[in-house]
């Protein structure tokens, strides 16, 4: 992992698809949530969406690249929200190809429930025009939108 | 039993099959295809296997978790057995809701309610 310009509270990092790198991209952009009080259950939300997020860049985004192949993070933690960006190299997707994983039809099928989840746990997600950035947004659940 | 390195603890207890959960934190893809390949194992070792799952000591899991669990309980079908999960934190248990995987797996409060339910 690299730190191009580390701050406190925002950076942009670069991980590679090896044991340990996504799990420090994780503890770094938590450890800013924890430093502006966000609760037990906003820690939980950002990391499983982190996760799962971090997760499809490499095995969607990625499948055809060399695995060290480098994932970009951008995040900026303030007290009332949190944002993330996740830019892997791959063609990008359509979004709104997923399946809805909670049909009774698609309910034993292993895969395809990243993306619902990261729906169900923050406030926003917004992919580019290709398909291959994702923004997320968290709100800091005791303060209101503007 | 799984090998030294396993991220599972396995216990063994009138022929039910007792397995939790080394990490706290089930995320990692290399992890979990791991847990994954030493529970089939344990499953194919027996006819009609009867496992119950605790996750007593996790507190974060990912959809890559999920999908073993689900991949889990298929192959257990196949067997004829049955799966039970057990121990779970609310704020996983939410996951299960949101995906409506509290519809497919039988989910306890504890694992004695679990054992009891095989019994």
């Amino acid at each position: 992992m690299t730190d191009a310009h580390p701050t406190p509270d925002s950076a942009r990092l670069l991980v590679i698809n090896q044991p340990g790198h996504i799990d420090r991209a994780q503890d770094q952009i938590v450890a800013a949530a924890e430093r502006h009080h966000y609760p037990k259950a906003s820690i939980f939300a950002l990391r499983l969406s982190l996760q799962e997020a971090v997760s499809n860049a490499f095995r969607h985004g990625h499948k055809d690249l060399p695995p060290s192949t480098p994932v970009a993070i951008e995040y900026d933690v303030a007290d009332a929200r949190i944002r993330v960006a996740i830019q892997d190299q791959g063609p990008g997707f359509d979004p709104s190809s997923v399946p809805d994983p909670t049909l009774e039809t698609n309910l034993e099928i292993p895969s395809g429930r990243g993306l619902f989840l990261m729906k169900a746990y923050m406030e926003s997600l917004t992919y580019n025009a290709s398909g291959n950035r994702l923004e997320m947004v968290y709100r800091h659940p005791g303060h209101e939108p503007n | 039993m799984p090998p030294a390195d396993s991220r599972i603890r396995v216990k063994r207890q009138d022929n039910i099959t007792q397995v939790e959960f080394v990490d706290r934190n089930i995320l990692d893809e290399a992890n979990i295809q791991m847990i994954g390949e030493d529970i089939s194992r344990l499953i194919d070792a027996e006819q009609n296997p009867k496992l119950v799952i605790s996750f007593a000591n996790v507190e974060h899991l990912s959809s890559a978790a999920l999908g073993t669990l689900i991949t889990i309980n298929n192959r257990i079908r196949t067997r004829s057995g049955q799966l039970r999960l057990a121990n779970i934190d609310p704020q996983i248990y939410e996951v299960f809701v949101i995906t409506r995987l509290n519809k497919l797996f039988q989910i306890h409060e504890s694992v004695d309610d679990a054992v009891k339910s095989l019994a």
